[in-house]
């Protein structure tokens, strides 16, 4: 199985303005803060953070949609650019995206078997109109359409069976990388289960690899076998799902795995962090999420902390590192 | 139950809606029963289009001229349907409060926090000038904002989203509720703001004796929060049951479907037990039981008639005609008869 990923230092910032104010200072964003991590051929990775943490900028870098400011990802050794050239065409191939919003990835005016079909007509122009059909076909049933559903407009099909017909387009061209941005989080609870196992069998049978974004860290512990945890543009835990979610090791994981709603749980035992996350265009110094933490000590709001660790389990947090560098009064 | 007890805080009987399109009629609601006791928190569950929302919509007044509603709706025995604007006016906002999704578009984009909240005091508790603006700077520190004489003067562009929800739950606490609709009231917010917000609703129905009614489409959150699960489909209720027998005991097929259908954060991972097809439209329902085409236990009786909702055990309510009522729980059905 080929198809290995790799992301270095990965930086992406935007220059933006304050709105409204025509005349003010120019202001930096950093979406995405110096990322590295690899992912195994046939792997998949899980994504997980709340709004503004760049999990879906990481997704459009990985890709090539947006050059990156800095850093780079190879995926299979090559490196993925931005330039819309013969080269990244080729990789595009082979890498291939799953979006949110099925209805807004969907060309209203195209049946769904002509859009299921247009990456092959793009990418595979040997193929006879014949050797398309049967393709479509089997992509079809992988995903568990029917074939009458191919003749239909988007719009007349259910949230579901989009969404379905969008994994069906991505799986066209067998390709090796997958990103899914938040496939199912538009899906109601009994149609995101079918997804899910559509994902889980289409993946037994090609062995892709995969990157998996999502904020319901139920659904990444579902189709994932690693996790990263993202907060202001960076990863700060990252390790084996289970892991990860049953023993977090960074506070702002834990006070994550401890909101989400569980049955047969006293409320009580939740951790509820103070304030909204800081904007990106003001990260603090120190930890970002020491305005936050409700472990942070004085140490935390001065020097940055590294991912570290071993074993494939990392956390950027100097209580659960280095707790010398923390210091001993709380901040 | 005897016949003198005082009348529950909010009663819904045989609600029905229905949309009128240039084309066609669709109904929405198909008859719903549902009570709210004083105190209580009650979870709404279902998937989009269920018609969750489209009850309190309904009951409260809320809905536009296209649609047509019939049946009963009483706040402590005072019929809501049908009522006259000025009347719904003093109870909606005051004796019940209602809280939305998205709380960034049902404040007012133009005035200021304090302006809005003044004048949800002014609407129902009388209050005006200083007295209002003391009451607003109170009410904004109870929801946890911080700063809260200076933060009167923002808009709502300034707060976050967490933030707003937190001014529209101070607008709701303006008139001293006994009741609070909180319709899917975290869905558009992250993870760490839904817990502050829904420990925030918690404390303050404990502190203030207030009915809770919650809305959502997540299971577990509702498990969560309330005391009593009421579960729809297809504008009808299917099960009413206690909270913690909807995850332990599930009686009717699809709330057992809804809750295996739903990951798991700890423990060995399965394969998730999805419900087959979709929900049906409105204007295509089956004949029987709406849920007999995606259900397993379905059989030819399933579609003669519309399952009623019968008991199953303790203040535990299902309608689905394949259930095997447990023996204690018959017994308890002949006695009421």
């Amino acid at each position: 199985m080929t198809g290995a990923l790799s992301v270095r230092d990965l930086t992406r910032s935007f220059t933006v303005r304050e709105r409204g104010m025509l005349f003010s200072k120019a202001k930096r964003l950093h979406a995405v803060d110096g990322i590295s991590f690899d992912v195994a051929p046939g792997e998949m990775l899980g994504i997980v953070g709340e709004s503004g943490s760049g999990k879906s900028t990481t997704a459009r870098l990985l890709l090539g949609h947006i050059p990156a400011s800095s850093g780079e990802v190879r995926f299979d050794g090559q490196r993925v650019s931005a330039r819309f050239d013969a080269h990244w065409r080729q990789m595009r191939r082979r890498m291939q995206m799953i979006y949110q919003d099925p209805l807004g990835a969907l060309d209203p005016r195209l049946p769904v078997a002509r859009q299921i079909e247009e990456p092959l007509v793009i990418h595979k122009p040997e193929l006879t109109e014949e050797n398309r059909r049967v393709r479509i076909g089997e992509v079809m049933g992988q995903v568990g359409l029917l074939s009458q559903h191919g003749e239909r407009y988007p719009h007349q099909l259910s949230g579901g069976q989009r969404q379905r017909v969008i994994i069906a387009r991505a799986l066209a061209l067998e390709p090796d990388l997958l990103v899914c941005d938040e496939p199912v989080s538009a899906l109601d609870v009994s149609v995101q289960a079918q997804v899910l196992n559509v994902l889980e069998d289409v993946r037994a049978r090609n062995g892709f690899t995969g990157v998996f974004i999502s904020h319901d860290l139920k659904v990444v512990r579902q189709v994932a076998e690693r996790v990263a945890v993202m907060y202001l543009g960076r990863i700060v835990e990252m390790g084996e799902v289970g892991e990860v979610f049953s023993h977090p090791a960074h506070p702002y994981t834990k006070a994550l795995v401890s909101a989400v709603p569980v049955p047969r749980r006293p409320r009580n035992s939740r951790i509820i962090l103070a304030g909204d996350p800081p904007s990106p265009l003001a990260i603090p110094p120190g930890c970002p999420f020491h305005t936050r933490c409700p472990e942070a000590r004085s140490g935390c709001r001065v020097h940055r902390p590294e991912l570290l660790g071993t074993g494939g389990r990392v956390a950027a947090c100097h209580l659960v590192n280095n707790p010398s560098l923390a210091g001993s009064e709380a901040a | 139950m005897t016949h003198d007890s005082p009348p529950p805080l909010f009663e819904i009987s045989g609600l029905s809606v229905d949309f009128e399109t240039r084309h066609h009629t669709a109904r929405a609601l198909h008859g719903i029963d549902l009570t709210v006791r004083r105190g209580e928190a009650l979870g709404v569950v279902g998937e989009s289009g269920c018609g969750k929302s489209i009850t309190w919509m309904a009951s409260l007044g809320l809905l536009g001229r296209n649609a047509h509603v019939r049946g009963s709706a009483k706040l402590a025995g005072e019929e809501m349907i049908g009522a006259r604007e000025k009347a719904l006016n003093a109870i909606r906002g005051g004796r019940i409060a209602m809280i939305f999704q998205d709380p960034s578009s049902s404040l007012n984009p133009l005035h200021k926090i304090g302006w809005q909240l003044t004048e949800a005091l002014a609407l129902h508790r009388n209050l005006h000038g200083r007295e209002a603006r003391i009451e607003a700077e109170r009410l904004l520190d109870r929801v946890g904002i911080a700063n809260a004489a200076r933060r009167l003067g923002d808009y709502p562009h300034e707060f976050s989203g967490g933030m707003n929800q937190r001014v529209m739950i101070a607008m709701a606490l303006a008139g001293n509720p006994e009741l609070l609709v909180a319709d899917e009231p975290t869905t558009a917010l992250d993870a760490t703001i839904q817990a502050q917000i829904l420990d925030l609703l918690d404390d303050l129905r404990k502190e203030r004796g207030m009915a809770l009614v919650l809305i959502s489409h997540d299971l577990s959150m509702v498990a969560e929060m309330t005391e009593r699960v009421v579960v729809m489909y297809s504008g009808r209720v299917v099960e009413d049951a206690p909270t913690r027998q909807i995850f332990d005991l599930p009686a009717h097929p699809y709330t057992a479907g809804l809750v295996a259908a739903l990951p798991d954060l700890d423990g060995p991972r399965r394969r998730l037990t999805a419900i087959p097809g979709t929900v049906p439209s409105p204007d295509r329902l089956p004949p029987g039981c709406a849920f007999a085409p995606r259900c397993s236990k379905a059989g030819d009786d399933c579609n003669a008639s519309v399952p009623a909702l019968r008991a199953v055990g303790a203040a535990h309510q299902a309608a689905c005609i394949k259930l095997h009522v447990p023996a204690p729980a018959r017994q308890s059905v002949e006695e009421m008869a």
